[in-house]
Order: C-alpha cells, then structure tokens, then sequence
C-alpha cells in the first residue's frame, strides 16, 4: 500500500512543475497547460485525502474533484478563447509582450 | 501497487516536466495528455474509477484537445523561433523550488500524514456517486450546469470572428 | 487767612487766561487781544492792591506772612507741594508788576498799532505778565523756577518777535542761551537745596527751607572744600541771577535784547524781568545771609553778590558812556542800576535793594517808553547822533525823559532815583568788610549821571539832526516802512520834522513820571516807610534823621557825584552845538579807550572765540563722530544683518531648496523603482505571488510549530 504521503509528494511535483512552468515559459497557451497541471495536482491530493480519510463513504473528495474537472474543463475553454481572442488582436500569444497595464 | 505507482509516478512526472520545457507547442500538448493518462492511472490505483474515467473523458478527451486546437489557431505548426523562456525564468524556477520545498517539507514532517498508511478498503460504487450528486450536492450540480453554459457562450463570443459584422439584435 | 492769601492764585492766573484765549482769537482781532490783557492786567491789579492792604494791615499784627501750600503730585513716599505767599516784599512787588505792567500794555497799543502781529504781541506780554506775578507770589522754589523759566521764554518769545530779522533771531537766541547758562547753577542749587534741606517751600510752619530749622541744618554742614553748604546753594542760586539780571559775566545778553519793541524792553528788560534776579535774592535772603555757626561778619554769599554788584555797576556804566544807540545806552544803564541793587542786597539787605528796584522800575519804564516815544516819532531812528534838538518837536516827552533821567542821576530831593541810591551808598559806607564797593557806586553814579546828560544832549538839545546820518538802525514796524528808518527808504520822502506821540503813548510816561517823583518820598530816611513795610516794622516820620551825620555826609557825596556827572556832561556835550559828522569828543581824545568801551570790553569777541568756538568746534566734532563712528556702528550691524540675511538666502537655496528637492526626487526615484514590479506581466505577479504564498505558509507552520 502506498502511504499517503507518496501521492502527495507526487502531487507536489506535479504543482510546482506546473507552477515553474507558468511562471517561466513565454506562450500564453503553455502557461494555460501549467496551470492546468496545478489544478489536476489538487485533484489528485483531493483524492489522495479523501482515501486515505477516515469516512470514504460520505464520497465528499469525490464529488469535490468530479466538480474541479468541470470546472477545470469550462476554466479552459474560455482561457483558451482568451487567448485566441487576443491572437487576433496583438498577433502574438507572448505573455512578455501582454503588459499595457504596465503601471 | 509500490512498483506500478513508481512507474505511473514516474511517467507522470516526466510528461509534466516534458509539457513543460519541449519546445514545440503541439509536442507539449501531447505531453500534457500523456500527464493526464498518468493522473488518470493514479486515480485508479486510489479507488476512485469514475474520477479515473471522468478524467480520461473530460482532460484528455476535450482539453488536451481543446488546447491542441488553441495551438493550431494562434501560431502553430512550426517549431517556435523566439526564445520560449521568459526573461526572468530563474526567478521563477526559483520561486517554483521555494513552493516544492515547503509543500515538500510540510508533507514529510507532518505527523498526520505519515499517519495514514494503510487506506480503508472501500470501493465506490457510481450509483452512490450518483445519489450523493443529486441528493446531497444538486446545487452545486445545477449550477455547474449554468457555470459550463455561460463558459461555453463565453467562449464562443470570446473566439468570434471580428471581421464578419455583427448582426443586430432585431433580426433574430 | 484773608479773602486777599485765599485768592492770591487769581493774580497770575487772570493773565494766563488772557494769553490762552488770545493765541486762540484770529490776527485781526486787535481789540480782543488788547482789550483782554488790559483787562485781566487791570484785574490783577485790583487784586494786587487788594493784597497790598491785606498784607498792609497784617504789616504790625504779627501775622506778617500767610501762607497758602498745596500738593501737587506724589513723588515716592512724600508729595511735591507748591504754594503761595503774601508777605509785604509779596504785596509791593504785586503791585509795581500789575501797574507798570499796566501802563505800558497801554501804551503798547499806541506802538504797536501798525504791527500786524499785534495780536500775537499781546498774547505774549499777558503770559509774561502771568509768569512774572506767579514767580512773585511763589512760596516754593520749583514753583519759583516754573516761573521763572516761562518768563524766559517769553522774553525771548518777545526779543525775536520780529524774527524774520535775523538780528533779532540772534538775539532771541543769545538771549535763551545766555540765561541757560545761569539757570543751570540754579537748577543745581535747587537740586542741592532739595537734597540738603528736604523741601523747597520757602515757609511752611517752620519746615521751611527759610525758616530756622533747615537753615540751621544747611549752616551747620560743610562741603568738601571747607565751604559751608548754604554758601554754595546760595551762589548757585546767585547764578541764576546773574544771567537774568544781565550781571558780570552773563550779560551779553541785555543789550542785544533791545532788539525786541521798546515796549518790551521798558517792561521786561528794564522793570520787571530783570528785577526777577534781585528780587530771588531779595526772596531768599535769609539762605545768602546765613553764616556758619561761631562766624561773625556778612556771609561769604552776600560779599560775593555785593562785589559782583559793584564791579558790574561800573563795567556797564563805562561801557555806556561810550554807546550812539538811544535803546543800547539805557540797555547799558539797566545793567549798571541792576549791579547797584545787587550791592544794595550784598551791604544793605531787603528793603535797600528792593527800595532801588522799585523806584528803578518807575524811573526805567519811563525812560525807555520815553525812548520808544523819540523812536517813534523820528520815523524808526535810534542813532542818537542822527537825533537832536527834539525838545522843541516834542515837548512831552522831553519833560518826562528829563524827570527820568534827573532820578537816574540822582539828583536830590525831588527824584526817587536819589533816595534809593542814597540808602545804598549808606549801607556801602557802612559796610564792614571793605569801602570799595562804596567807591566803585560813587563813580558808577558819577559815570550815570555822565552818560545820561550825554544822551540828553544829543537827543533833546542842540539842532535837528534827522535827515543826516552815516549809520543804519534796527527797529522796525514790519507794515509802515519795512524795516529801515525813513532816510534810507528810498520811496519816502524825507519828513521835514519828528512829531510829537499820539496821547495814548503819552499818558502813561506821564503817569510814570508822577510816580517816580512821589515814590521817592516813601523811602526817605526820615520816613522810609517802604523799607519798614518790607521789613514788617513800623514807619515812623523823623525828620531829624535827615541831620544825622552819616546820612548827610553821603547824602551830599551823591549830590556833589551827580551834579559833578551833569556837570561834565554839559560841558562835553551841551555847551557847543553837536555835528554827527565828528567823532565824539571823547574818541577824539581818548581813541583807544572810547574804542574799547565802545566795543563793550570785547566780550562778545572774547566769548565768541572761546566759549561759542568750543562749542563750534564740540559739534563739528560731534558731526564727525556721528557720520563717521556712529554711522560706521550703524552700517556694520547693517552690513552684518545683511551678510546674516545672505547666509540664510544661501542656507535656504542650497542647503534646504536642495535637500527638499533631493528628498523629492528620491521619493519620485523611488516610486519609479518600485512602480517597475508593475510592469503589466501576469507571469511576474504570480512568481510575487506564489513567494508570498510560501513565505505565509511557512510563517504560519513556524508559528504553529513554535506554540
């Protein structure tokens, strides 16, 4: 059986190459993927509690993570919509070059 | 199950690292659905097959995808020319070290974690799931319903073509 | 306490408000001004005599002094009180003041009706008028002095009265300054008297500084240099008199007033003001009479003011001898009678020296409003040389001149002028300290009598000399003729003759020549009732007196001395017919000496070099300390609040501008530098974010874990 630690260590991995990756990569579209990898980590330590928790019965990680991928799904489409929308304007999907709320 | 979860882990972790640095933006794409797949398999390992399913279904199915097309429509299909890195990618990487270190910290030296070794042996069936979505959680199912209409509309209005005029209202 | 001492106040105060009320009335209201004086004087007058009977019939009743003190203002723990007085020497003087005082405001109005400042001239003779009585009635010697300062300024209010002259500006100046220098000493002497004796009421309930108790105590003490304290305060306050009664040194002063209108000079410069001197000495005779205890003999003060008398009776006499102004010869004269009424107070007492004062009073008005009368009717001439023969054009005043000098003389019997010098040369005679001041009259009298049949002859005898003349003189009636006499005013024509003066001018030479005859009759040793009434003794009539071997031998001395001064007049001058083109016959013999004499001595030079060029040269220094050490002082601190206003520009500029400006760009730098985290890059704000993120966990397991 593996601990419970071990999922979350590999949840961890999976946040923070995600987060590196959103906070390093230039393209819009791999920042989106990044935080894509941040949310299924989450899921995936949701999960990990709730089977390692003392009431698996109650379902509640379950339902939490099936809502997330919803959510998750519907996070994407209109980020990537975003995106699209602003390829069309700035003819780039730099992040770098995004900056006119420059302060 | 020690053996099979180093494996899974392994490729899973692999592929996020490859979504992450690959240079061609399909390559990353793909490599995100091979992330998913893992995260799918991991899912499974812990019990929860329909989260498994779900996952396959809705990440690998519909947003890797989705971001595949997002690629082809914004630059696509050549390698990228430009630096992919940002300016400040040290920064980040190091930031994203910090995060790895305390979460990893706190996961290894927290008592209740290394607690919980053994996981109770219980398999949830999908009418349960079911049950509890429209008993307990309908709510919330019923406004995640409105929450993925109004993205998708969103999302349409979002991605439009500028160049074709927009109809007025009246001629509906 | 009598309705006359309750009300002495009156007496100067009517006056006072006659000259308030005119030097508010309009130039042209002539009538009012005169009108006012004349009447207040007249009023005074009422009182006076009113007063005169008072003290009068107190004379034999013990009660010879009332008294009236009041206090005026507090001063530290005591009060300074004023107060008045009435004794006879209160009573006498009163009474000569207001009368001459009188006629000569009438006869002011006759002189001065051309004057357009006729207003402004009475406004000045009643606040004279009122200074002279309230010095006279004063019982305390600052009220004395009040008094005595204003008739200083209204003397040289009156000398400079027709100040577009400058020669009377001069001496309106000389004049102030001279008796500066006089009231100085006195104004120290009272300062002095002050500390020593603790008051300056003359009588108090004896607490007065006359009466025994402080003049004891002011005996008794001695000063530094051996001399008694109530010598010095005595001399000091003869100091006072010798520059308002023009004695030796001070007084330059007399003849240069007679600048001033003759009405001035008859009434200030000849009756009363300066007899203010005498009559100071006269008032605190028993301070210069005191000698210290176990002295006997006359007190030094006295012998002082006896010999500075004498020498001033002589000095001014000579001097006279050898004048050509009509005024300045009678200036001279009135010097001279002023150091005999000094000698009378050093050798004689009171009642010697005011007797002389009082007849000198009468008999000097009368010769000076006679002069003014000759003036006036030669068109504004005063040479005597260029006068003459005027007995036949103005007969008039040719009588009374000729009373008035006859008492000046001294000639016996009739004349007052005789009496009053006889009593002096008595107590001249008798005095035991020395015969010269004895000597020095005698031949002051013989040189009075001298000058004045000089001036008679070429006055009043000998031919009409009018048209001619080689000389200018100085009085002027600033309307009728601007200022020159008519021979040189080039649009008149000559007059043919001098003119007798209206009767208002003549009435009161007059009335004045009546007097001197009469008055002389009250001090005659066989009934000198005035002396007694001054002393407080009864007069009696003894005509045996007259027999009496010392006062017959002096009274023939002084009749033999003033016909032999006529005498030799007349011979100089009378016999032959005079010509204003020879010198005088005098100068023809004695060149040098008439030169001197008619130089005054060089006095005037001698101060002129001296004290004048001190004080010349005192201010040129003063001038060259002011621009250049002063000023220096002045321009450093300004130099200095103009570096120090600099170095606070610089500090402000360079040091504050600047740190202010630095501190303000550093805040602008600043908000610059840190205004670049927002830098519209989502990536950056998630790597700040995510740091923040891990940095709160890790503070809150820390925390956790510490507690």
């Amino acid at each position: 059986m593996i601990p419970l630690a071990g999922y979350l260590l590999v949840s961890a991995i999976l946040f923070s190459i995600g987060l590196a990756g959103a906070v390093t990569r230039r393209n819009a579209i791999i920042v989106l993927i990044g935080i894509e990898l941040m949310l299924n980590a989450a899921n995936l330590n949701f999960i990990a509690f709730w089977r390692f928790s003392p009431n698996p019965e109650a379902l509640s990680g379950v339902v939490f993570v099936l809502f997330s991928i919803a959510i998750a799904a519907a996070e994407a489409a209109v980020g990537l919509a975003l995106i699209i929308s602003i390829y069309r304007h700035r003819k780039t999907t730099d992040v770098e070059q995004m900056d006119s709320l420059k302060g | 199950m020690t053996l099979s979860f180093a494996i899974i882990g392994a490729v899973t972790i692999a592929s996020a690292i490859a979504a992450m640095t690959l240079r061609h933006l399909v390559h990353c794409a793909l490599s995100l659905a091979i992330t998913f797949a893992g995260l799918a398999a991991l899912y499974l390992q812990l019990q929860a097959q329909f989260v498994g399913f779900a996952q396959l279904l809705v990440y690998v199915g519909a947003v890797a995808i989705l971001i595949v097309f997002a690629i082809l429509l914004t630059r696509g299909s050549g390698p990228e020319t430009q630096p992919i890195y940002s300016s400040r990618w040290l920064a980040g990487v190091v930031v994203a070290v910090i995060v790895m270190a305390v979460l990893g910290g706190t996961i290894l030296s927290s008592k209740t974690v290394s607690a919980h070794v053994e996981a109770a042996a219980f398999e949830p069936s999908v009418r349960r799931i079911g049950d509890q979505l429209m008993t307990r959680y309908v709510l919330p199912l019923e406004v995640l319903g409105l929450l993925l209409t109004a993205a998708t509309i969103g999302a349409v209005i979002l991605a439009i073509q500028e160049n074709r005029p927009a109809k007025p209202g009246g001629h509906q | 306490m009598d309705f006359a001492a309750k009300n002495l106040w009156l007496i100067p105060l009517l006056p006072l408000v006659a000259a308030g009320v005119t030097s508010l009335a309009k130039r042209a209201r002539r009538r009012l001004a005169a009108g006012l004086a004349i009447g207040a004087m007249l009023a005074s007058l009422g009182l006076s005599l009113i007063a005169f009977g008072s003290a009068m019939s107190h004379a034999t009743s013990g009660l010879t002094r009332q008294v009236v003190n009041f206090r005026w203002f507090q001063l530290g723990d005591g009060w300074v009180r004023l107060g008045w007085v009435l004794d006879p020497l209160t009573a006498i003087m009163l009474v000569m003041v207001c009368f001459v005082g009188l006629l000569i405001f009438i006869y002011s109005t006759g002189y001065m009706a051309h004057d357009e400042n006729f207003t402004r001239f009475f406004c000045f003779l009643s606040l004279f008028a009122s200074a002279m009585l309230g010095l006279i009635i004063a019982n305390s010697l600052l009220l004395f002095f009040i008094c005595w300062e204003i008739v200083g300024l209204t003397s040289y209010l009156l000398i400079g009265f027709w100040f577009h002259k400058p020669a009377a500006a001069a001496a309106a100046k000389k004049a102030f300054i001279t008796t500066r220098i006089g009231d100085l000493a006195f104004l120290l002497g009272i300062v002095w008297l002050y500390a020593q004796g603790g008051t300056l009421l003359f009588y108090d309930n004896g607490q007065g500084c006359l009466e025994q108790p402080v003049l004891g105590g002011l005996a008794s003490k001695v000063t530094a240099g051996g001399m008694a304290v109530s010598t010095g305060i005595g001399l000091l306050i003869f100091c006072g008199a010798v520059g308002k009664s023009g004695q030796l040194p001070l007084h330059v002063w007399l003849p240069d007033a007679m600048e001033g209108p003759t009405p001035v000079s008859a009434l200030i410069h000849a009756a009363t003001m300066v007899a203010a001197g005498v009559f100071l000495v006269a008032r605190v005779y028993p301070l210069m009479a005191l000698t210290p205890p176990g002295v006997h003999g006359p007190s030094t003060a006295l012998t002082v003011i006896a010999w500075v008398g004498a020498l001033t009776a002589v000095f001014a006499a000579s001097i006279a001898v050898a004048q050509t102004d009509i005024k300045r010869i009678l200036a001279y004269s009135t010097v001279s009678q002023l150091g005999f009424m000094m000698v009378g107070l050093g050798v004689g007492g009171v009642a010697v020296g005011m007797f002389h004062l009082l007849t000198h009073a009468f008999f000097k008005a009368l010769l000076f409003l006679g002069a003014g009368s000759v003036i006036h009717g030669c068109h504004e001439e005063q040479d005597v040389r260029c006068m003459g023969g005027l007995r036949k054009f103005m007969p008039v005043t040719f009588a009374t001149y000729a009373i008035g000098m006859m008492a000046l003389s001294g000639v016996p019997v009739f004349f007052s002028g005789f009496w009053s010098k006889d009593e002096i040369l008595h107590a001249a005679r008798s005095w035991e300290l020395s015969h010269w001041p004895f000597y020095l009259s005698l031949f002051g009298a013989l040189l009075t009598a001298f000058y004045m049949t000089r001036q008679m002859c070429f006055v009043f005898f000998g031919s009409c000399r009018l048209a001619l003349g080689k000389t200018t003189s100085s009085e002027q009636h600033s309307v009728a003729h601007a200022g020159q006499p008519a021979r040189e005013h080039p649009h008149v024509e000559l007059p043919a003759e001098p003119h007798e003066s209206p009767g208002r001018m003549l009435a009161p030479l007059m009335i004045l020549a009546c007097f001197t005859v009469i008055l002389g009759f009250f001090g005659t040793p066989a009934w000198p009732w005035i002396q007694h009434f001054i002393e407080g003794e009864p007069a009696r009539l003894d005509l045996s007196l007259l027999r009496d071997a010392s006062i017959a031998s002096v009274m023939l001395t002084s009749t033999i001395v003033a016909l032999a001064g006529i005498g030799l007049g007349y011979w100089l001058y009378g016999r032959r017919p005079l010509d204003s083109q020879q010198p005088d016959v005098l100068e023809r013999w004695w060149p040098n000496l008439f030169t001197l004499l008619r130089r005054k001595y060089y006095i005037d030079e001698v101060y002129e070099y001296t004290f004048v060029g001190l004080n010349a040269w005192w201010s040129r220094a003063c001038v060259w300390l002011d621009k250049w050490v002063w000023e220096a002082v002045v321009q450093l601190v300004a130099a200095l609040v103009v570096g120090l206003a600099w170095v606070d520009r610089v500090l402000d500029e360079q040091v504050v501008n600047r740190g202010f400006d630095e501190s303000c760009r550093g805040i602008s730098r600043g908000g610059t530098l840190i205004s670049r985290s927002q830098n519209g890059r989502v990536q950056s704000y998630l790597r700040a974010l995510c740091l923040a993120a891990a940095l709160l966990v890790l503070l809150l397991i820390w925390g956790c874990r510490s507690s």
